[in-house]
């Protein structure tokens, strides 16, 4: 087989890789400060791709324009989701918490298909539509720019998680909440702010992703439940976990579904899940 | 510095303290002593707000502290060394101590804070990259207690500092405390060891089950066997001046 076909088929695997892994990443940072996880993820990803579809369709704005908005956009939305819901079921029991968060889903998934209906959009000759030509190789723009755009969104919250003293005091809030607050810290804020930023992680993969997939009310069970995997794979709470998983469900599923059937394109997926959970049932790496 | 006037504590239903009235003057090294359950811990954390008040108040530089939520105590000079030292064990020696100054503290404040705590316990600065959680028990105590510094506070609560330490590092632990104290911080000390608790205070509360049964200066206490009846009960707590402190 050419190097053309390797190439295209790694870009493609990387693209999917990346998006799984921005969408894990947000999902293990709320869950690695809070031990909470947002069923609702999905459909965070759902509205900030129709926010990237409404923003084109509304003032011509592309994904490329809209991407910081709509990650702020994001980051208010998580922020506002913590404070007027988690915080008022955090003391309660953990079937409370689940129960939370899994109406948020099946909330937003009926208002989307009450104002948007359940027809499928998509963004048509957004900048990065198209393929750009490397010799003989040739390969899909959109594709390389959510490589691009999500290793740079990676890298943003890696410096701010690890090199930061806000990422300092939301690990502090993350490892021991009690000992942080005598350290001045309010763990509530910093709960807060892990849904602000594991939200404007989705909506980073949300913006990208709108440049090369359609949106309708249930796009986010799509990905999702890859994202879960890619955390439970990686370890819950951990950010390289989710990372490095995130990028190899990417690659597996386009190589099996290139080389084998693109039917069968989850299958290993689900194997090396299933086998990484009776073998190491943690996750490949332990903790953030 | 300190006043607690007649705190009533506990959990939920559960209540741990009764009444109980303590004083920590400036410069002063006070400490609590009591049998296992007896409310010291629970006494401290009601202090920095962990544990929930029922009655009563407590006063910090004419500051009500009731009043406050825990994670505002630092920035009002009180800082509290938890029991079992709770460092952050995913973290380095570095970001531990760093996170001790509090949130949107000055380079200056964490440099001054570092170079203190350097010279207090010098091999944390050995240890400055590697993970807290990787300490030996007696080097993770000497962290918490410089993370507790960092904020460079009026008055330390510091919960059971020698549990599980060698003798070696108890002593190297005594001296930081009695260096600390000399330095203007006051403190106020858990301690299971009678003699060594009142060799290293000025004056000490006994607690027996939430009640302040017996206190005094240290150097009188350590004198009688008051404080072994206080311990064993047979002192009882409507005889014992609660809170008169000496």
């Amino acid at each position: 087989m050419s190097d053309q076909l390797i190439a295209q088929l790694v870009v493609s695997g990387l693209g999917m890789g990346f998006i799984f892994a921005l969408i894990a990443i947000g999902l293990t940072l709320i869950y690695g400060v809070m031990e909470v996880v947002n069923f609702a993820h999905g459909e965070f990803l759902m509205i900030g791709m129709y926010a990237s579809y409404l923003a084109y369709v509304t003032w011509g704005a592309d994904p490329v324009v809209s991407l910081p908005f709509i990650a702020l956009l994001m980051f208010v939305f998580g922020v506002a989701v913590y404070y007027l819901l988690i915080r008022r079921v955090l003391t309660g029991s953990m079937h409370a918490q689940i129960f939370a968060t899994f109406g948020l889903m099946v909330f937003l998934q009926a208002a989307a298909q009450f104002f948007m209906g359940a027809d499928y959009f998509a963004i048509q000759n957004s900048w990065l539509s198209g393929v750009i030509t490397i010799g003989d190789v040739v390969l899909p723009m959109p594709q390389i720019a959510a490589v691009v755009g999500a290793s740079l969104a990676t890298l943003l919250l890696y410096a701010l998680v690890f090199r930061t003293s806000l990422g300092r005091q939301l690990r502090a809030a993350a490892q021991d909440a009690q000992a942080a607050s005598t350290l001045g810290i309010n763990p509530s804020t910093m709960y807060a702010l892990a849904w602000g930023f594991g939200s404007a992680c989705v909506g980073v993969a949300a913006s990208l992703l709108s440049n090369f997939y359609y949106v309708f009310p249930r796009v986010g069970a799509v990905f999702v439940l890859l994202a879960y995997v890619a955390v439970a794979l990686g370890g819950f709470g951990s950010i390289h976990g989710a990372l490095v998983a995130g990028l190899l469900i990417g690659l597996l599923q386009v190589a099996m579904g290139f080389f084998v059937s693109s039917e069968l394109k989850f299958v290993p997926v689900y194997m090396l899940y299933l086998a990484v959970v009776l073998l190491r049932p943690r996750g490949l790496f332990g903790r953030m | 510095m300190l006043e607690v006037e007649r705190l009533s504590a506990g959990y939920g239903a559960h209540q741990v303290l009764w009444d109980v009235s303590i004083r920590v003057g400036d410069n002063e090294v006070v400490a609590l002593l009591g049998p296992n359950g007896s409310g010291k811990s629970t006494l401290m954390n009601a202090i920095s707000r962990l544990v929930e008040r029922f009655d009563g108040e407590i006063r910090f530089n004419g500051i009500a502290l009731h009043e406050l939520p825990p994670y505002r105590l630092l920035r009002v000079g009180l800082s509290h060394v938890l029991e079992r030292h709770r460092l952050f064990p995913y973290m380095t020696v570095l970001e531990n101590l760093q996170l001790g100054a509090g949130p949107g503290a000055s380079r200056a404040l964490i440099q001054r804070g570092l170079e203190r705590a350097y010279a207090l316990f010098p091999r944390l600065k050995e240890r400055a990259k590697q993970l807290a959680g990787s300490l030996s028990g007696g080097e993770q105590q000497m962290c918490a207690i410089a993370r507790g510094l960092m904020s460079e506070p009026r008055l330390l609560l510091v919960d059971e500092p020698f549990i599980g330490l060698s003798p070696h590092m108890r002593a190297e632990v005594t001296e930081a405390i009695r260096r600390i104290n000399a330095e203007g911080v006051a403190i106020l000390l858990i301690e299971q060891n009678v003699p060594v608790a009142l060799a290293m205070s000025h004056r000490a509360y006994i607690l027996r089950e939430g009640r302040v049964v017996l206190t005094g200066p240290s150097a009188e206490l350590a004198a009688g066997d008051k404080v072994q009846k206080a311990f064993l009960g047979r002192l009882n707590p409507a005889e014992a001046p609660a809170g008169n402190a000496a």
